[in-house]
């Protein structure tokens, strides 16, 4: 029998064809509520490849969740509506698999961790339970075997005295460890890919080192694609491979992680990264972006962030940038991108 | 030796964690330690559980046989011989209020069971799958709401009206159906309620993210998050149905003579209240505890179960 802690080979009828796992293609998501129709995502392309990490960051509203609930297929719908877009799992276009078909994809295939590890875990069941339980619902194990899982599972994501408390609540853990037990739930079936929403933004900075440093051992173990959803800069700069920055649910730049944090290569990610406190400026004010984000049932014309761009000119309020090659690896969204790379 | 005296002390804090881990209490266990130091909790336990007994082994307290009429003792007051006295036909009337418990704890254990059942599958399922099916069943719920409790069993019971050949467990169990059809929407709100506030938690996000399935979605994540206010107006309402039994039965239209109820006793005993009290007197008591008991129970568990009472 093929244990849970060491990777095993994918046997299923999902295949990665030369290591491409996840292709996100012009995915659109809309929310009609009863003030009118909020456009939350508007034509995000990305891939992920074995054993990649790819970031993707914004500020809130910015449509990076969203983006990882449509891939879940976890949104709500209505009032959630896909008018068009495709994500492609190993050449599968999720979005239009039969549900029940998707929902076996979900743990085994595709797996995701919460912001908040304390509310995403069942209250009323041990936590060695709660893990046990995905090995009975997808691999049928009896209850022995699945909880002899579920203690290996909790001492691969290093908690403490594993044996003893897989029979403990998720009240009497600190935020930390359950986190690492959210982990070991969406690993627990070995997926392909992990979509991680800000795993760290509940936690304190010590803990974030210590579940971001797991979370890149877990991929690199397994050779896992990785999606790390954040607004932290800083959580992404070691553990990331590739960044892509979403503004008002679009990408607006997509780069190596270094080549972003050298030379941006859009305003915004500009903005972003200067606004970052640093120990070598001391005593110089922090930058911050100006103004707001867009209201996504009033999306400006033109490129989105051109309100609060410092460059923007005319063109800038009439026509929307689209995301272009601007150098090896990279792309981005601006008129001015040449300008904003060469300062 | 400033460096070790640390060690031991942090290896001890350790130690003392690892303890904690076994005795750490879930809500469960906490409410259980609060109920078990609570009096009105005890006493009222203790009083159901006479009554079931009551109502499963009659014959654990009384020798005397509930049918024997020995008229020529009619209306005899209490003494040593018959505690409760005797009533008009020279029935024993302690015999008789001991053989009532029955008809009580079996109307309102099972009108309970149904009601629950029923309440628990339809709120859960409306809250749910919610849209058409939501709306559907929550008018349905307004309809039944309109009909008051006591009226609307008269209604049922007099629309089907008993005849001389119904049997005991045909007419109990006509009782049961009119009180469960009055009783389930009350359920099923209250179910609605308690799964729309744990259907957006994030860990039923996040069951749907790891691959579970609908039905264990329910069954694992959303029922036992939401049960626990069904649960205690469930015990309430069991109070509740067995004065709704009383009430039909003494309006003649739930349980009739010779079945044995309480209801019924306290019908045949209104004529005599002036010249022989005993014998309204006594199924009287036995009727209000019971009910008191059960919404006594239901009340302590409420106030354990609430974190907000600590």
């Amino acid at each position: 029998m093929a244990t849970a802690t060491a990777p095993t080979a994918h046997t299923s009828e999902y295949q990665p064809q030369d290591g491409l796992l996840l292709e996100v293609e012009d995915l659109h998501v809309e929310f009609h509520t009863r003030y009118g129709v909020a456009k939350a995502i508007n034509g995000v392309n990305f891939s992920v490849r074995q054993g990649e990490c790819l970031a993707i960051l914004g500020e809130s509203g910015s449509g990076k969740s969203v983006t990882a609930q449509a891939i879940m297929g976890i949104l709500d719908m209505p009032p959630a509506k896909i008018p068009q877009g495709s994500v492609k799992y190993c050449g599968h276009d999720l979005l239009t698999m039969p549900e029940d078909r998707r929902r076996k994809t979900r743990g085994p295939e595709i797996s995701m961790i919460f912001q908040d590890a304390l509310s995403s875990l069942n209250p009323t069941f041990p936590v060695g339970w709660q893990i046990a339980e995905m090995f009975r619902e997808h691999r049928g194990m009896n209850k022995s075997d699945a909880y002899a899982q579920a203690v290996r599972l909790m001492e691969r994501v290093s908690i403490p005295a594993a044996k003893q408390r897989v029979k403990a609540y998720p009240h009497q853990f600190s935020g930390g460890m359950r986190q690492r037990i959210m982990i070991a739930m969406a690993i627990s079936l070995d997926p392909a890919v992990l979509i991680a929403d800000e795993p760290t933004t509940a936690l304190d900075v010590t803990v974030q080192a210590q579940i971001m440093s797991l979370l890149q051992e877990l991929q690199q173990e397994r050779h896992m694609g990785l999606i790390l959803i954040t607004h932290d800069l800083g959580v992404v700069a070691d553990v990331a491979d590739r960044i892509a920055v979403m503004y008002a649910g679009r990408i607006v730049e997509q780069a190596d992680v270094r080549d972003i944090y050298a030379k941006p290569a859009h305003p915004y990610t500009k903005g972003l990264l200067d606004s970052i406190p640093r120990l070598d400026l001391k005593g110089q004010e922090l930058s911050a972006i100006g103004g707001l984000p867009p209201n996504l049932m009033h999306i400006p014309p033109g490129c989105a962030f051109n309100p609060r761009c410092t460059m923007a000119q005319d063109i800038c309020r009439r026509d929307r940038p689209e995301l272009v090659e601007v150098g090896p690896h990279r792309k981005a969204a601006c008129h001015f991108s040449e300008e904003v790379l060469n300062a | 030796m400033t460096d070790q005296t640390g060690i031991i002390v942090a290896e001890g804090a350790v130690a003392q964690e690892a303890d904690n881990v076994g005795q750490a209490q879930s809500l469960t266990q906490e409410a259980w330690r609060e109920l078990r130091r609570n009096p009105l909790f005890i006493i009222s336990l203790i009083l159901i559980a006479i009554f079931l007994v009551m109502a499963v082994f009659p014959g654990l307290f009384t020798n005397t046989d509930p049918a024997k009429a020995t008229l020529k003792l009619s209306a005899t007051p209490p003494s040593a011989d018959q505690w409760f006295g005797r009533d008009l036909q020279g029935y024993d009337v302690y015999a008789r209020t001991i053989y009532g418990a029955r008809a009580s704890i079996v109307v309102g254990v099972m009108a309970t069971l149904c009601t629950s059942l029923l309440g628990v599958i339809i709120g859960t399922l409306a809250a749910f799958y919610g849209g058409i099916l939501d709306t559907l069943v929550m008018r349905l719920t307004d309809v039944f709401f309109a009909i008051p409790f006591l009226l609307g069993g008269i209604l049922f019971m007099s629309t089907f009206p008993n005849t001389v050949n119904s049997g005991y467990w045909s007419v109990v169990s006509k009782v049961v159906l009119a009180l469960s059809i009055l009783g389930w929407p009350s359920i099923a709100r209250l179910m609605r309620g308690a799964v729309l506030q744990v259907k957006p938690n994030d860990y039923v996000q996040a069951a749907r993210a790891l691959g579970a399935s609908p039905w264990r979605i329910v069954r694992s994540h959303i029922l036992p998050n939401a049960m626990a206010p069904v649960m205690v107006v469930s015990m309430i309402n069991l109070g509740a149905f067995i004065a709704a039994e009383a009430s039909l039965s003494f309006l003649g239209i739930g349980l009739v003579s010779p079945a044995i109820s309480w209801g019924v006793a306290i019908s045949d005993s209104l004529s005599l209240i002036r010249t022989a009290p005993w014998i309204l007197i006594f199924p009287s008591i036995f009727l209000s505890l019971a009910v008191l008991a059960f919404i006594m129970l239901g009340d302590a568990v409420r106030d354990a179960f609430d974190p907000k009472g600590r």
